[in-house]
């Protein structure tokens, strides 16, 4: 299970940052989405993978008798999702701004900034 | 009462950009309210400033769950420290907003956005566990999207896709690190992480994860290889903006490196030779940029990154010495850059072109306001007995100490290069006989407005100035202040002991 987790993991960030390497806007949400996924499976990787072990201490019990699935990644994650997001909606809207504005799609052309003015 | 006191900056700006959205349309209503809000906060942290400097280090943990469990919010000399300089930053950036800002702008919330930028940045400086801290640098991210945004010209945008993909992806590598770094400890308190990072026995991971912490802050904090975005977007929105983006948000990216290298990741030869390493190479290209560039604030954008140089050195080199330098050099330096870029905002202002070889005469229309302007740019070279010149002492003492002459080299290289540029600046803008500036129409000339928004203009640019001159002249102060910070730097077990042992008190 680890394994393939580790995998999806590499792939997912693999083709993320291929994505934003790409010149064109659209491409560069579709990677800004793939590595913001990569990092939260990343997070529940390493917040080891427990089966069936809820983190629910029994009524008879003051301490934890087995081993448990640990509950802070999974509120990590949720937190991320959340802000990866609102990242992600904030980023689809300003590539449409600025598709209309500068009228282009292409990252190489977008060099006004860096005009001697 | 006194152990929320640590809490009160932060929730005051929460506060103020809450009550700030209720006046969405009202935009005098909004000035009026931000900068009051602005001057309470600043008295305020005065306040919790001097009651941490008497009482030492303060912590609260948020909602009662004991240290390593629940987030902690620690208030050392250092953190407090930064956020009096992001009160004062603060508070001039709010009066020189409310005269320059255009309504249209404001009318889109201008003042709440800003208000959440400083609560990200009290929040950053303020925390002490390092997922909240990433929480943080996301709050702080995403006002700052607004702030480079809003207004939507096409320079802006531009920029503002550039600055946000590198932003973006700073974010998801330092969450990455934190991943890696929860997997090997299972903690995210920075007090705990100390001690269990330490004890961890697979160092190359360890240092992995280091490198992964080094490069998401680095691109935040504009040093050698990941600076690009910088020069790309800072100049792109209005001028206020620019002032607290440069004063500031490059500083949480030194704050945060500065924390995680002297907390966390201690006494790693190899991270410490990798950071004089980037050090020299971020003074060398920044001082080469800036010598190139045409437009003022392109020019202090360069200026900006060749002077986190300066302060990742002293963390480099990882002596007492070197890190008073690096934090007295941060004090000065959030202080001076968010008055160089208020300053572009009124040479802009006054002669309608930021282009170096377009302005000049700006001494002989304006001398008293030249002499204002003289104050900010020498301070930034380090003229002694302005503030610049201090903590490079500190830095070359310190590269004497360790024998490290590279970064000798590269400290008076830098120097000698910002004098240049600043000289260039001088003569081009000031002394220069002006080339020809088409007028423009519909254009808010300085000497169109009446006096109170002049005065807004103004009175900023003389606060941070007084303040500047304060940390020249008061050289000595600011000296005790950094040492003492760079005491508690460098005996990381002071802090770790201040969050997780008071816990074991009250037990």
């Amino acid at each position: 299970m680890e394994i393939l987790f580790a995998i999806i993991i590499g792939v997912l960030y693999a083709a993320g940052i291929y994505m934003i390497l790409r010149r064109s806007l659209v491409k560069l949400i579709i990677g800004i989405i793939l590595l913001g996924n990569g990092a939260n499976l990343l997070i529940f990787l390493l917040g080891r993978i427990t089966k069936g072990a809820p983190p629910i201490i029994p009524e008879e019990s003051k301490v934890f008798l087995e081993a448990y699935a640990d509950p802070v990644p999974q509120a990590l994650i949720l937190t991320a999702i959340v802000i990866s997001f609102g990242l992600q909606s904030f980023a689809i809207i300003l590539v449409k701004r600025a598709h209309k504005v500068v009228k282009t799609d292409d990252l190489d052309e977008m060099n006004a900034t860096d005009e001697d003015s | 009462m006194t152990q929320q006191l640590i809490l009160y900056p932060l929730l005051l700006q929460l506060l103020l950009a809450i009550v700030l959205m209720f006046f969405w349309y009202r935009i005098n209503a909004q000035k009026v309210i931000s900068i009051l809000g602005s001057i309470l906060h600043l008295g305020l942290t005065i306040y919790v400033f001097s009651y941490i400097w008497n009482s030492g280090t303060q912590t609260i943990q948020a909602g009662n769950w004991e240290a390593p469990f629940g987030i902690t919010f620690v208030a050392d000399t250092l953190s407090i420290t930064l956020v009096l300089l992001t009160a004062i930053a603060g508070l001039a950036v709010s009066i020189f907003s409310a005269s320059s800002m255009i309504p249209d702008r404001l009318k889109f919330g201008y003042f709440p956005i800003f208000h959440f930028l400083l609560l990200g940045l009290n929040g950053a400086f303020l925390t002490g566990d390092i997922f909240n801290l990433y929480v943080w640098f996301e709050i702080i991210i995403i006002s700052s999207f607004v702030l480079i945004t809003l207004g939507g010209e096409k320079a802006q945008l531009e920029g503002a896709v550039k600055y946000f993909t590198l932003n973006f992806l700073a974010s998801m590598i330092f969450l990455t690190a934190i991943a890696v770094l929860y997997g090997l400890t299972g903690s995210l308190n920075m007090a705990d992480l100390a001690n269990k990072v330490a004890a961890v026995e697979n160092r190359a991971l360890v240092q992995i994860t280091a490198v992964l912490f080094l490069i998401g802050f680095g691109i935040k904090a504009a040093v050698f290889p990941l600076y690009f975005w910088l020069p790309a977007s800072y100049h792109t929105p209005p001028t206020a903006v620019s002032a607290i983006f440069g004063g500031l948000l490059t500083k949480v990216g030194v704050y945060a490196l500065i924390r995680v290298f002297t907390l966390i990741f201690v006494g790693d030869a190899f991270l410490d030779e990798l950071l004089i390493v980037i050090a020299i190479l971020t003074l060398f290209s920044g001082a080469v940029g800036a010598l190139i560039q045409n437009n003022i604030k392109k020019v202090f954008s360069y200026l900006i990154i060749c002077h986190i140089g300066y302060m990742i050195l002293g963390l480099g080199m990882f002596t007492e010495v070197a890190i008073a330098g690096t934090i007295f050099y941060l004090i000065h330096d959030i202080v001076v850059k968010t008055n160089l870029f208020m300053v572009s905002g009124l040479i802009y202002r006054i002669k309608g072109s930021s282009s170096m070889r377009a302005l000049g005469g700006f001494y002989s229309d304006y001398p008293k306001l030249s002499l204002l302007i003289f104050i900010p740019l020498f301070s930034l070279v380090g003229i002694p007995p302005l503030s610049g010149f201090w903590p490079k002492i500190s830095l070359i003492t310190a590269s004497f100490n360790t024998e490290s002459y590279w970064a000798l080299a590269a400290i008076i290289f830098a120097s000698f290069i910002t004098l240049v540029v600043i000289a260039k600046l001088w003569a081009e803008v000031f002394w220069k006989n002006p080339g020809e500036i088409p007028k423009r129409f519909k254009f808010d000339y300085f000497h169109k407005m009446g006096g109170s928004r002049k005065m807004g203009f103004v009175a900023p640019i003389v606060f941070l100035s007084i303040v500047s001159l304060y940390i020249g002249f008061g050289a000595e102060n600011i000296q005790i202040l950094s040492s003492r910070v760079a005491q508690e730097l460098m005996d990381n077990q002071l802090y770790i002991d201040a969050v997780l042992n008071k816990t074991q008190i009250s037990e």
